[in-house]
């Protein structure tokens, strides 16, 4: 009951003058405003950089030829650049019959060839493959069909082809069937996967044709190549549990397969697309707290402009504070009512940032091309954090309110 | 009702100590109409300021209906001005952004009084003022006698036992003083106590009893024939 009159009291008088209240609040807007930006734009990052990781396969471990090096992403990058011709056919065999809880190896060889079909050019990249790659990739045939192990052994020469390729070359037209010929040499088309869309590294990872190991590497890529290398292995774990310990695993049958002395350096690397995972968004998290901590200081500002127009306010209306003392207020009437009037335009404040806050948020991740991350927590924070400025930097003007003397106030003019 | 015994209210301004209130003893009853006069510096803004409960005494004591008001803390004392005492100041001390009855709803809002009983209440109060046509009007819309009416109908909100009023005309042409004045009796009349603090001796001839004030000390006290 009395809450609510003294509640009115401060409404009353933040509305008596609009302008100055909006400017005074104005900090706050811009603080709760710019840290739900950060934060969004941080888990909209994160989010994307998730979904990018887990679209190369998810429980993944890629194993590549050459000298493994410190220092994460980078490796990366050099892997995928894998000049090295350390992996072959036995290797896979050998990871194959002696890591458990495998979902799937597949090795890979890839280059890239020119497509002819029907008239039709087109550049893209060729991957020799085993059925399992499919599993190991998280890739689903949208069209047609795989080739299966006795096709690959047979050395049939069909492929699989994604769905940029199958547009460039035939338009609309179905391609199951058709002819392609890769670096001239003839294939038929039996499938056709689903699309992936676009990775966050900016590959199209739709623009791609898949052929069995065998006839790849020795028709396409032969002429490079030794007889049975493989470029890259993919082992799946059929957990996520299992992940680290199968990546153990393939990493001592791989040293016992190439006879590396302990002590010495591996001649192949190995990549837990989990670790990879963990290792950004960790990065990420860092970033995020980092750039709400510098948005969070804004807020700190708008703190301090609520404090100084409080002050301001007590000064102004000290002959309301002694008459209110006279008609029989409590100085803890006097108290609430101004710390009510500072949360008030705080919290104010705190809502049109909220608002600015999410458009801004919307519109960025559409130009950043994320999804709009928005948590449903970042509402009730950011008011909360809002009655908190207001309480904290109203403490002060209030309790000065409240301490002044009655008759001295009624005095001023 | 009011007992006041050897009162005393010392200042202290850098070394030296002074005294307003040097010893005041005094007894005001129920229904008394009484001004307090002196020169400025008397000490009676001391006294209207402790009789209100607004400050509290160096030493003696002040006693209301058998309370000791002097050992009242800050939340009594409030309590003691909400529920006993009605201000009537000189320069009005309405606040401009509430309406006249908004105005005169105030000391009750302290009191804790519902909204729809308190605007009754308030009406009925600017009426028995005159003010009857003004409720809505803020006290910039108002002459100086209206917002003086405002005032008193505020000063009455709680139904004090005690009416203070310092200075209620300073501010005011003699015409619509003397209005006030008239509407001070009528409120004495009608079994309210009043003590009025002046320094103009036609104000104060409006009072049936005077006492005089210099140097802290009463000079006088008599009362006025009617």
């Amino acid at each position: 009951m009395r809450f609510v009159e003294l509640l009115r009291f401060a409404t009353g008088a933040i509305i008596a003058h609009p302008m100055r209240s909006v400017l005074t609040s104005l900090g706050v807007v811009i603080g709760v405003a710019a840290v739900v930006m950060m934060t969004s734009i941080g888990l909209g990052a994160q989010q994307r950089v998730t979904s990018t990781i887990a679209g190369l396969g998810s429980n993944l471990i890629i194993v590549s030829p050459g000298a493994s090096r410190s220092g994460g992403g980078s490796s990366l990058v050099m892997a995928a650049a894998g000049s090295g011709q350390s992996l072959n056919d036995r290797d896979v065999e050998a990871i194959r019959s002696q890591v458990d809880g495998l979902a799937a190896v597949a090795p890979s060889v890839r280059g890239q060839a020119q497509l002819a079909a029907d008239g039709a050019n087109w550049n893209s990249r060729i991957e020799g493959v085993t059925p399992d790659y499919l599993i190991a990739r998280d890739l689903v045939i949208g069209q047609g069909r795989m080739f299966d192990e006795r096709e690959a052994r047979q050395g049939r020469k069909v492929v699989v082809i994604g769905t940029t390729v199958a547009r460039e070359l035939w338009g609309d037209a179905d391609p199951i069937g058709k002819r392609l010929r890769v670096r001239a040499v003839p294939f038929e088309v039996i499938g056709v996967l689903e699309s992936k869309g676009q990775s966050s590294f900016g590959q199209d990872q739709d623009d791609v044709v898949l052929g069995p190991l065998e006839a790849v590497r020795s028709r396409i890529i032969g002429r490079r190549a030794r007889g049975d290398t493989v470029q890259t292995i993919y082992v799946k774990s059929e957990t996520a549990e299992t992940l680290d310990r199968v990546q153990e695993d393939t990493t001592n049958v791989l040293r016992e397969e190439h006879k590396i002395r302990p002590g010495d350096d591996d001649d192949f690397q190995t990549q837990n697309m989990a670790s990879i995972l963990q290792a950004s968004q960790a990065a990420i998290a860092t970033f995020t707290v980092l750039l709400a901590a510098v948005a969070a200081v804004s807020l700190l500002v708008g703190g301090v402009g609520i404090m100084n127009i409080m002050l301001v306010a007590v000064t102004e209306r000290t002959r309301e504070i002694g008459l209110r003392m006279a008609v029989g207020a409590r100085r803890s009437d006097i108290l609430t009512q101004f710390a009510l009037e500072s949360i008030a335009l705080s919290l104010v404040g705190g809502l049109i940032g909220l608002g600015l806050g999410v458009l801004g948020a919307i519109g960025i991740a559409k130009l950043g091309q994320w999804p709009a991350a928005i948590p449903a927590w970042a509402g009730p924070t950011a008011l909360g954090f809002s009655c908190l400025v207001g309480l904290v930097f109203g403490a002060y003007p209030s309790w000065r309110a409240a301490r002044l003397d009655p008759i001295e106030a009624l005095r001023r003019e | 009702m009011i007992e006041l015994t050897d009162l005393r209210k010392v200042y202290v301004m850098g070394e030296e100590e002074v005294a307003a209130l040097a010893g005041v003893s005094l007894f005001i009853g129920r229904g008394e109409h009484l001004a307090v006069i002196g020169p400025s510096g008397s000490g009676k803004s001391s006294l209207m300021n402790i009789l209100g409960g607004l400050d509290r005494p160096s030493s003696g004591t002040y006693r209301f209906d058998g309370e000791d008001v002097g050992s009242f803390d800050d939340n009594d004392l409030a309590s003691f001005r909400r529920r006993r005492i009605g201000f009537v100041f000189q320069s009005f001390q309405l606040l401009p952004r509430l309406s006249a009855l908004q105005n005169v709803e105030l000391p009750m809002i302290y009191a804790g009084m519902a909204p729809a009983e308190r605007r009754v209440r308030a009406a009925e109060l600017l009426d028995r003022v005159g003010l009857a046509s003004r409720m809505g009007h803020r006290p910039t819309q108002l002459s100086g006698g209206q917002q003086q009416r405002v005032a008193i109908a505020r000063a009455l909100a709680n139904s004090p036992d005690l009416l203070l009023a310092d200075e209620p005309t300073g501010a005011l042409d003699t015409q619509t003083g003397q209005e006030v004045l008239a509407l001070f009796k009528q409120l004495n009349r009608d079994g309210l106590t009043l003590i009025l603090v002046t320094h103009d001796l036609e104000v104060a001839a409006a009072a049936r009893r005077q006492v005089a004030f210099r140097d802290g000390l009463i000079v006088s006290d008599q009362q006025v024939a009617a």
